[in-house]
This record gives structure tokens, sequence and C-alpha cells, in this order.
């Protein structure tokens, strides 16, 4: 039998595979990020700035900043008062905000709120968060004069929507048949949260809580600086908008650095011990 | 024993609670506030809110200038944004263990991004408008530098989540350093990474009003214009503005990491 001579014949090619709807959305997003991109390069009013005296000034100061931090015209004292005061506005709107946060999360979370009531405070916490914290530090400094309480009244409105957020999306979490069970056996609402939710939800609210107060030490150098209600925002606003002294910006960075850094360094840490 | 027990964890409860309270009682008579007028003045500052701020008909009439410096400030923070994320990748490949193949690389970049991240923005947008002037640029570069911090750490995290099995893999195929970031880490990171680049896209639009006040630069200059010149309805017209991209941007940003991630 003569066998049937073999045909080579082409694998069937492989029929290109039509993309994800991640894949799309990937390509449509580079693309229109590049192009927004492009378009804003390309349109920057620059006025004739001379790019190499810009640059070269720009170095210099930065290595005056770096390089040689010096006292200015604040003494030591005045300096870390300022700071000490900058330390006290975020810790004090940070408590304030968790504490107000974590009554108006239980009238935001699903399984506590009825939901149109939830559905109303979660539009107000989004329009308070969409406001700028120093438009409302602004609007309270015209209101209540210019001071500590401007400051600790705009911080707070935006520590609470921000954190009645988070706190509304941590509670979320705990499984309902949790809390229907304590129900179930007669425990009211009070005792519902203090033995259900709170144990679950402790280790992400106090996260929480702590990622704000280092966006709130941020916020309190800024607001310090361009509402000028105090703190060592304003000095660092002085020093550098006013008597052109990039030494003594350079000394109020290296405090506010460390202090971060040491933030930075305890967030870590507590990220560690709640997570084990 | 669990008598015991249930006492100290009950002690270590109130300790909890008394220095929780200790702290705002130290905090408040620090800053020596006037708990009173701070707490009427809640009220008041959102009457005189409402009553100053509602746009008039003269407000409508400074529309066009509002939406043109509201349209620039988008489309500098986003331009800052995906140029920090450009520069991030690059950073961010050399500082993740699994790519990055020099190791003192490695430390000086994670010790990089920390600086940078913490970096006190205010002092970024004053120096640099002392060199820069009050330009777009100036704004441009403020949004940049406070991003590449966040960016860069960000995106070594994502990195690290491909993990090392899918390299060692590509590896014992004989592919080099190139295609393997190219063709098998990146592609594989992507959703992860843009997630983070609409994260900070979000956070800089919120962040260019105060940047912008700093700098004299887009939306942040002109409420400030508006506001120190009692033009209060034009500034209350910004605000608006202002919350209604926000909400916009966050809903478009959120719906988009969905479809990246899923």
């Amino acid at each position: 039998m003569i066998a049937k001579p073999l045909t080579l014949t082409r694998a069937p090619q492989p029929q290109k595979r039509p993309l994800s709807r991640a894949q799309r959305a990937t390509r449509l997003l580079l693309l229109a990020l590049t192009a927004i991109s492009g378009y804003a390069l390309v349109t920057m009013h620059t006025d004739h700035l001379n790019w190499a005296t810009a640059f070269a000034s720009f170095w210099h100061n930065l290595q005056l900043m770096i390089v040689h931090p010096h006292l200015g015209q604040d003494s030591w004292a005045a300096l870390l008062q300022a700071f000490a005061n900058t330390i006290a506005l975020a810790m004090l709107t940070t408590l304030l905000g968790a504490f107000l946060a974590f009554f108006l999360a239980l009238a935001t979370a699903r399984p506590f709120a009825p939901k149109p009531l939830a559905l109303a405070m979660r539009s107000l916490m989004a329009v308070i968060r969409a406001i700028p914290t120093i438009l409302w530090v602004l609007v309270y400094a015209t209101v209540i004069g210019l001071g500590n309480e401007a400051a600790v009244v705009g911080l707070t409105f935006h520590s609470v929507a921000y954190l009645t957020k988070a706190f509304a999306e941590a509670m979320e979490t705990v499984p309902p048949a949790k809390l229907a069970a304590l129900r179930a056996t007669g425990c009211g609402f009070w005792l519902t949260v203090r033995h259900a939710l709170w144990p679950e939800v402790r280790a992400s609210l106090l996260s929480w809580t702590f990622i704000r107060f280092e966006i709130n030490f941020t916020n309190a150098v800024a607001v310090g600086a361009a509402a000028g209600t105090g703190g060592i925002g304003y000095n660092l606003f002085m020093a550098s908008a006013f008597n052109f002294d990039f030494q003594e910006v350079g000394l109020i960075v290296y405090l506010l650095l460390a202090f971060a850094i040491c933030l930075e360094f305890v967030a870590v840490r507590m990220r560690k011990h709640l997570t084990h | 024993m669990p008598n015991l027990y249930l006492r100290q964890t009950a002690r270590r409860r109130w300790l909890t609670l008394i220095a929780a309270l200790g702290l705002l009682v130290a905090g408040q008579l620090w800053l020596q506030l006037n708990d009173r007028q701070a707490f009427m003045g809640v009220w008041a500052g959102l009457a005189w809110l409402v009553h100053n701020f509602t746009p008039d008909a003269a407000a409508w009439h400074d529309l066009p200038t509002i939406t043109y410096q509201l349209w620039r400030t988008i489309v500098i923070a986003i331009a800052a944004t995906s140029v920090a994320a450009i520069v991030a990748v690059g950073l961010g490949l050399a500082g993740a263990a699994t790519t990055g193949r020099i190791r003192w690389l490695r430390g000086g970049v994670r010790l990089f991004a920390s600086v940078m991240r913490n970096f006190p923005f205010v002092a970024w947008a004053l120096v640099l408008l002392f060199s820069f002037k009050q330009n777009d640029f100036t704004g441009f570069l403020a949004l940049f530098l406070m991003t590449i911090g966040y960016l860069t750490r960000a995106f070594i995290e994502t990195l690290e989540e491909v993990g090392g099995g899918a390299i060692e893999a590509l590896e014992a195929t004989g592919a080099r350093y190139w295609p393997i970031v190219i063709q098998g880490v990146l592609p594989a990171a992507i959703g992860g990474l843009l997630s983070w680049v609409l994260y900070m896209i979000e956070n800089n639009i919120r962040d260019a009003t105060l940047v912008g006040m700093l700098t004299g630069t887009g939306i942040g200059f002109t409420f400030d214009l508006y506001f120190k010149s009692f033009r209060y309805p034009s500034a209350g017209l910004v605000v608006v503005t202002l919350i209604i991209t926000t909400i916009a941007i966050e809903l478009l940003a959120t719906h988009l990491r969905q479809v990246l991630t899923h």
C-alpha cells in the first residue's frame, strides 16, 4: 500500500484574539493621557521665560536650602514653637475629625443606615470633600478672624468628610451575619455596635486616622502659608516669599522632613503590628 | 485567670480613651483656642458662605474666564502626573526588588522616593515661584515634584507584585533583561500602574487649587483674585465649578480603576 503523500499544510493561523475590556481601556487611557499631556506641554504659557537663568537660579537656591540651612529672622525658640503649633493643629483636627466621623459613618454605612439617609450623607460628604481645605480655612478666617480657630474649623471640616467615607467603607466590610446574630439575641443598637462592629473595624479605623494625621500635618503647613493662620507654614512663607532667605527655608524643610519621616516609620511599624 | 485578662483589657481601654482625651485637651490649651467662638463660628461660616458665595448675574459673566482657567489647571495637572509617571516607571524598575539589578541603586531609589514624598510641597511651590516666576510652568513643575515620590513608591510595590516567579520562568527561556521587562513585567503590571496614575491625577487636581494660590497660576489664582477683591459671588462660582469637576473626575477615575483591574 502506498502511503498517501504527506501534504504539509500550514497550521491554522491563530486568530487575533479580540482585546479584553481591560486591555481596550488601558490603550484608550494611555492614548488620552499622551494626547492631553502633549497638548498641555505645547500650549503652556511661559511668558518669555529665560530657561537657562531660571534653572540656574533654582539650582542655586536648592543648594542654599540643602547644603547651607541656617537660621534667619526667626530664633530657634520661635521656630520650634510654630512647629509645635502645627503639630498640635494636626493632632487636634485629626482627633476631632475621627470622633465626629465615627458617628457620621454609622449614619452612612449600609448595614446601619436606612438607604435614603445613607445616600444623602454620601453626597453631602462628597461635596464637602470636593471643596479644598484651604477654601474652608479662608472662609472661616474671614468670619471668625485670622487665627488658630479658623484653621481648626477649616481643617476639621475636610477631615470629617474624608474619615466618614473611609470609616463607612471599613464598616461595610463587617459580615452582616455577625450583626444579625447579635440583633437576634435582643441586643440593642449600641450593644451591637460595641460588640460586633467595634472589634472588627478598630484596626482599620486606627490606620485611617493615622493616614489622615499625616495629611493634616501637610495641610496645616499649607494653610499657614496660604491663609496666614500661623504655625510653621507661615514662617516658611515669610522666609521665602518675603525675605528670600532660602537658608531658613532649608532649615524649616529639614525640620518638617524629619518629622514626616518619623511618621512614616511609625506608620510602617503600626501596619505590621496591626496585620499580625 | 480570665477575670484578670478582662480587667487588664478594660484598664487598657480606659487608658487609651484617657490618652486621646488628654491629647485633645492639651492641643486645645496649647493653641489657646476659644471653643465657644470656634463652635458658634461653624454655623456663622456656613450662613456667610451661602449668603455671600451664591453666584449672581455679574458672576456668570466671569464663567468663560473661570472655565478656561479650570481647563488649563486640569490639563496641566494631568500632564505633570503623566510626565512624573514616565520617570517613576524608570525609577520603579530600578528600585523594585524583582527588577532592580543593582543593590545600591535600589536603596538609593527608595531613599529618594521617601525624601520626595515627604518634602513639604509648600516649599517647592515657593522656591519655584522665585525662579520661574508666575506662569503655567511653575505650577507644572510644582505638581511634578510633588507627584514623583508618591508614584515611585507606589510603582515599586506594584512591580514587585508581579513576582519573581514569572521573571525566573522567562529567564529560564533565555530571555534577556529588557525583553523580560517590556514584554513580561510591564504588561502584567500596567493595570495597577495606571490605577495609581489615575489616583494621583485625582489628588493633583484637588491640590492644584492650593498650589495655584501659592504660585499664582491656574484656578487657585483666579479664586484668590476674586476672594481678595471681595468679588464673593464670582469666587462662589469658582467653588461650584470646582465641586462639579472634582466629583466628576472622582467618579470617572473610580469607574476606570474598576475596569482596569478586573
